[in-house]
């Protein structure tokens, strides 16, 4: 193992969080706080509980999952197509490490930041609305399971990503829908059969449900169910990750 | 000595279909000081970039230091050091970071000690904490260098290295090439410079359409280049070359009214006056005389030329 690697690329890309602290932590706390403004105190004061709990308190991990998936797709892909894009990949390819290094640096820098992030998220929410963590060592499980396979799943968005605009279209085109109609917002008991089906086959659902079970213990589907979902999600992003490397694909001529 | 660097049959043809090199054999030995040249596009930088494990080869085998690039890449990458020809450097971070990222991702310490001594060498010391976007483009090239030097490769590329370069940041280059031949660090370099090629290295090989078409000592380069060849006009034409003159091995053309004499302009004695005075002594008149040389530049672009 190349330790001295890991430690640098993964310096590196904490070294560019603290370059852009506004736009790394003060932008989400700022958006998280304004959801909690609009959807906790404005319009959740005139809402039922759900299943027992208050509105704010249950949109609170949805939110955390939005913010985590978003931070960790951002980083995780712009992390690796930025030297792409700049050509510094040439450093990468032609030092003496392995794809797992590789993965383990930057994946492991995007997981880290996501969780920052998410943390301070979840402390800023603790303000605006009462949290309890029923299951404290399956929020932690849930939280960093998802910040690494989602920074895994940015870290093939950007090997793939040809553009900018390639790179920004899960994170900003195709993930906000699967968040917002994952049931980070309601329970999607509230919606009607037909939507109810729907729902089912989007993963994030999964992944609210799942990470609202450690706080409240309501749920959309089995936690077991989510749980096996987010390793599955890991292990597809992993495998895909490794025929990458084994190929170049994008990487290398 | 084995070589440090062995190339066998290396071939690569990319997506597009465009075979960049055709069965690359090279080898180079330690502690010289390689020069490639060869125009754009002759392969000079995919061979390089398949050693550094930047491009993946299509077929045949590289060692080096006597380990396989593929699949010993990590003990070949550790010696391996590569200057590459585009300057491409990350614009927010700060000259010293970079060298240090450099270190760390070839797997060794963190060693100031080091990296300060290289940056001085370079003249970068005092632009250790400028962020690499203020920089020039000389300055950006040093910092290049200053990052393949950071983990002291004994195998040392430098991808055209002189490209927009002024003059003193050449001799400075050049000094430093010295200084790490000097410690016993085996350096290639590509270029389009023949006096380049022929004021620093050991031996020249020359590259074009991905093949390999002279590899030679400078020396023995330099020698050939030592010839001289001068044409003797006679005033009238002569059936054969008298025996008198046979000591100087002439050539008879021109319908016999042109001598042509070999000789090595470097020699001692060229052997010119007493080819002349045997000429006045045979009886022949001269009408005219000229010398001409053939030089590294003549050579390489007839080599060039025939591999189109």
């Amino acid at each position: 193992m190349n330790f001295e690697a890991i430690k640098s690329i993964y310096a590196f890309e904490m070294a560019r969080t603290r370059r852009t602290l506004l736009q790394s932590i003060v932008s989400p706390v700022i958006t998280t706080s304004l959801y909690f403004i609009v959807f906790g105190a404005a319009i959740g004061s005139r809402m039922q509980e759900v299943n027992g709990v208050s509105y704010g308190a249950f949109i609170a991990p949805g939110l955390i999952m939005l913010t985590l998936l978003n931070q960790c797709i951002g980083n995780g892909s712009f992390g690796i197509y930025f030297p792409k894009f700049t050509g510094t990949i040439y450093e990468i390819l032609s030092s003496p490490i392995s794809m797992i290094e590789i993965v383990i640096g930057y994946v492991g820098a995007a997981a880290t930041k996501g969780l920052i992030v998410g943390t301070i998220i979840l402390i800023t929410a603790s303000l605006f609305v009462d949290i309890s963590i029923k299951h404290p060592f399956m929020m932690v499980l849930f939280f960093v399971l998802t910040a690494v396979s989602f920074s895994l799943f940015g870290f093939m968005i950007g090997i793939w990503a040809k553009d900018f605009e390639q790179l920004n279209l899960f994170p900003m085109l195709i993930i906000p829908p699967l968040v917002f109609l994952g049931g980070s917002f309601y329970s999607i008991e509230m919606l009607p059969p037909f939507w109810q089906t729907v729902s089912h086959f989007n993963p994030v659902l999964y992944l609210v449900s799942g990470f609202r079970w450690s706080f409240y213990e309501i749920a959309d589907v089995n936690p077991i169910v989510s749980l096996v979902t987010v390793l599955g999600f890991l292990v597809v992003c992993l495998s895909i990750t490794a025929w990458i490397f084994k190929t170049g694909y994008k990487l290398k001529n | 000595m084995a070589p440090i660097v062995s190339i066998r049959n290396l071939t690569k043809s990319y997506a597009s279909g465009f075979q960049a090199l055709k069965g690359v054999d090279l080898d180079i030995e330690q502690g010289e000081i390689l020069a490639l040249l060869g125009p754009n596009g002759a392969g000079k930088t995919t061979m390089i970039s398949i050693i550094c494990g930047i491009v993946t080869p299509s077929g045949g085998t590289v060692t080096v230091g006597g380990h396989d690039i593929l699949s010993d890449y990590r003990k070949t990458r550790s010696i391996i050091g590569l200057v590459p020809q585009e300057l491409t450097l990350d614009s927010f971070e700060t000259v010293y970071n970079t060298v240090a990222f450099s270190r760390g991702l070839h797997g060794c310490k963190p060693d100031p000690a080091l990296i300060e001594r290289i940056l001085r060498d370079l003249s970068l010391y005092d632009k250790k904490d400028t962020m690499l976007r203020h920089l020039s483009g000389g300055m950006r090239r040093r910092v290049l260098i200053a990052k393949a030097l950071s983990y002291e490769p004994k195998v040392l590329f430098l991808d055209e290295p002189t490209a927009g370069v002024d003059v003193s940041l050449r001799k400075d280059m050049w000094q430093l090439v010295e200084r790490l031949r000097a410690n016993g660090v085996t350096i290639i370099l590509t270029t389009h410079y023949i006096e380049e090629a022929e004021e620093i290295a050991d031996r020249i090989g020359v590259i074009n359409h991905g093949q390999i078409l002279l590899v030679e000592e400078k020396k023995a380069l330099m020698a050939k280049l030592g010839r001289k060849q001068m044409t003797v006009e006679l005033a009238e034409p002569i059936a054969a070359i008298p025996d008198a003159l046979s000591p100087y091995g002439l050539a008879l053309s021109g319908e016999g009214t042109r001598l042509t004499y070999e000789f090595d302009s470097t020699g001692e004695r060229t052997g010119i006056s007493s080819l002349l005075s045997a000429l006045s002594q045979c009886g022949l008149r001269v009408k005219d005389i000229s010398t001409e040389q053939s030089s590294l530049e003549d050579i390489f672009v007839e080599l060039v030329g025939e591999g189109k």
